[in-house]
């Protein structure tokens, strides 16, 4: 799969997540959570620049993960991406979908 | 993501064995990653799980449980119960399952809502103190069938 943003094409996996998080930009950020119904505020960058150091440094991600956090609490997690937040989170950061069940 | 045809979970546990409130948890948690609705019914013994005293102190089955890789007769002994439910929870942490009083927080800041039952909570004597500060209410069944208010609703009995 692959997705056009501002004259550049994005790979993304057949599940629609980045195939390299290096194409990741703010632009594909807006165009991915366009997709997903979310507005980006500069609350969700900072969630977003959390995940993505997160997934440098080789953490696993979980909802475990986004309380200890110290960026975010859950329940604003839950509100800033509804409907499946760290799905939608993970995506819109540009890394992989998490594979955690918990 | 919101092709499933389930939207709405509730789960009633009855027991108070770990294996059993975590299988609960992890569901319902799940569901709510999801975007799937999730509420937990705690009735009879499942109502260990959110009682103050008892959550910390869940135990796994050494005896009446064929999965268990130990003869009946030692899972009998003394001490055996709380080895067995240590080293299970030394197993879960390493997959950073969060503990049971966690886990209801993280539950309960996901939205979802965690019910007493109002039978068992009177016939173990219990009171609202008793139970955890993040509890939504106690319920009757029936008030519990209600909650099932959307189409694609799963009611799961553990």
């Amino acid at each position: 799969m692959e997705l056009n943003v501002a004259g550049k094409t994005i790979n993304l996996t057949d599940d629609g997540y980045l195939a390299d998080l290096s194409q990741w930009d703010k632009d594909v950020a807006f165009a991915i959570a366009k997709e997903e119904e979310v507005t980006l505020t500069d609350a969700h960058f900072k969630v977003i620049e959390w995940i993505q150091n997160q997934f440098k440094s080789g953490e696993a991600l979980s909802v475990r993960g986004i309380k200890g956090s110290g960026v975010i609490d859950i329940k604003e997690f839950y509100a800033l991406f509804p409907g499946g937040p760290l799905k939608k989170a993970t995506r819109i950061a540009g890394i992989p979908k998490p594979k955690s069940c918990i | 993501m919101g092709k499933s045809v389930v939207k709405k979970m509730l789960f009633i546990l009855s027991k108070a064995h770990i294996d059993s409130a975590y299988a609960a948890m992890v569901m319902a948690n799940g569901a709510r990653m999801e975007g799937i609705e999730a509420e937990v019914f705690f009735t009879f013994f499942g109502l260990d799980a959110i009682t103050k005293k008892k959550l910390k102190h869940l135990k796994v089955a050494t005896v009446g449980n064929p999965a268990m890789p130990m003869p009946t007769m030692l899972g009998g002994l003394p001490g055996m119960e709380a080895f067995a439910s240590m080293m299970m929870k030394k197993e879960m942490e390493k997959l950073d399952m969060p503990p049971v009083d966690e886990f209801l927080e993280i539950l309960s800041a996901s939205g979802c809502k965690l019910w007493a039952c109002k039978l068992a909570v009177d016939m173990f004597k219990l009171e609202e103190k008793d139970l955890i500060d993040d509890l939504d209410g106690i319920l009757t069944i029936g008030d519990f069938y209600e909650r099932a208010d959307v189409e694609g609703t799963q009611i799961i009995f553990i």
